[in-house]
């Protein structure tokens, strides 16, 4: 159960729709069944508070959805701004997305709201949340209820545990895991960290530009790409792995490369500063070689 | 009929201000070093996009180096330090993936290191011959 419940946060957003400071609000919006709630944008009061919820079925992200919301003229007039709420793991994203200038930090009313882990259809935690990195929300203009405390999460521990495979457990494992893709893109479509005006799979000129896979190497090198993409601005918000129709573990790959990062250019964490510089857009002269960057799994018999 | 040697093939991406000039070094001084390495000339070692590695093995590359200046001679001043993040990143990456890590290699040569340039050649095409072919990251409809 959430500790706010959906009438605290309509009464706040309908507030600010009244007074006219926001010209709509981004949600949540219930469906047909409880747990098919989808991400809206409210803009009469009526709306809001017929249809707003904030469930344990709220696990979307609505940050990446600010960057074309905020472009929207109808939103746009007399500068008024869009009110979003945003759990703990998302504000990371949208400072993420301030750092990276996709959205105008003052075309946003930023809402945090307390998250107490979210649940799927089969009312089991996601794994974003069981291995939950922090409660406390990074940005906000108002605060509902308290904020909470960045979490020593065990989240490292499967890329571990992979690491620790052969070289040949290793190829094995991830076969069986990527060769389920079926290139639909919802991780990509879902990614705050990909808000590229043209991404490069979309691009017929890039040679990565594909449909179905039609060989084991396009979706090693999809989700390679992918992973190198998004390498020191995912936040780890665990998005990919939650909307995969595959259920195919896709925040291990950028764990493994938020692992890496962290042992060799020393701590971070994406979207916890807004314009931090990320480590893969640094360098120091003391780096360690690549070759001392590998071999740190099992043998490679 | 006879059977023929297996022989790896190596591509090598070289910085065309130090490397490239290594391995013409190399060739004017007559040292030998495997024909099989197929070099690519780039204009700095961080022009390679992990992509180009990835196509690489596609293609049926065996194994790829990447040959940049020292750290600190880069023509550019910096290139080559982003090239040690990105390509310790890469690396890494693949080995999680399972892909053999003596497969992929990042080496220092300057223009006037001829000698370096074929011994680490040699050195890597033996390395990546005794691995046999790349199995792991091959693409079947570029095979033959």
């Amino acid at each position: 159960m959430q500790a706010i419940s959906s009438r605290t946060l309509v009464d706040i957003a309908a507030k600010k729709l009244a007074s006219g400071e926001v010209s709509a609000v981004l949600g949540w919006k219930k469906g047909l069944f409880n747990y098919d709630v989808t991400p809206a944008v409210f803009t009469d009061e009526k709306d809001l508070a017929e249809n707003f919820v904030y469930t344990d079925f709220c696990a979307a992200n609505l940050s990446k959805y600010l960057v074309n919301e905020t472009k929207k003229p109808e939103y746009r007039a007399d500068n008024r701004k869009i009110l979003v709420f945003l759990k703990p793991c998302d504000t990371y994203s949208f400072n993420q997305l301030l750092t990276e200038h996709r959205i105008h930090r003052n075309r946003v009313y930023v809402v945090a709201v307390p998250c107490n882990g979210m649940i799927d259809l089969t009312g089991a935690p996601y794994e974003k949340c069981v291995n939950c990195k922090s409660k406390k929300a990074v940005v906000y203009d108002e605060l509902v209820g308290e904020n909470g405390e960045v979490i020593d999460s065990n989240r490292f521990d499967e890329v571990e545990r992979i690491e620790a495979m052969s070289a040949e457990e290793r190829f094995a494992f991830w076969q069986n895991e990527l060769s389920r893709c079926i290139r639909c893109n919802a991780c990509r479509n879902v990614c705050p960290a990909c808000t590229c005006e043209k991404c490069v799979f979309d691009n017929p000129a890039s040679g990565l530009e594909n449909k179905a896979i039609s060989d084991s190497f396009e979706e090693k090198m999809f989700h390679i790409i992918r992973a190198f993409h998004v390498a020191g601005r995912c936040t780890d918000c665990g998005e990919c792995s939650r909307v995969c129709p595959q259920h195919i573990p896709l925040h291990l790959l950028n764990r493994k490369l938020i692992k890496d990062m962290n042992e060799a250019y020393g701590e971070y964490q994406a979207g916890a500063v807004e314009g931090s510089r990320a480590p893969l857009v640094n360098y120091s002269e003391n780096d360690i070689e690549p070759a001392e960057a590998v071999g740190k799994g099992g043998n490679n018999a | 009929m006879q059977v023929s040697e297996y022989k790896p093939r190596i591509v090598a991406f070289c910085c065309n201000w130090c490397s490239y000039a290594g391995a013409d070094l190399a060739g004017n001084n007559r040292l030998n070093y495997p024909a099989e390495v197929k070099i690519i000339r780039v204009p700095c070692s961080c022009r390679v996009n992990p992509s180009f590695v990835l196509r690489a093995f596609q293609r049926g590359a065996d194994g790829v180096i990447i040959c940049g200046c020292h750290p600190g001679d880069c023509h550019y001043t910096s290139g080559n330090y982003y090239t040690r993040r990105r390509m310790a990143m890469l690396f890494s990456m693949l080995e999680y993936l399972g892909i053999e890590k003596e497969r992929t290699r990042v080496e220092w040569v300057s223009a006037a290191e001829g000698a370096k340039f074929a011994a680490t050649m040699n050195d890597f095409v033996e390395t990546v011959a005794a691995l046999g072919e790349n199995k792991r990251l091959e693409d079947l409809r570029c095979k033959r």
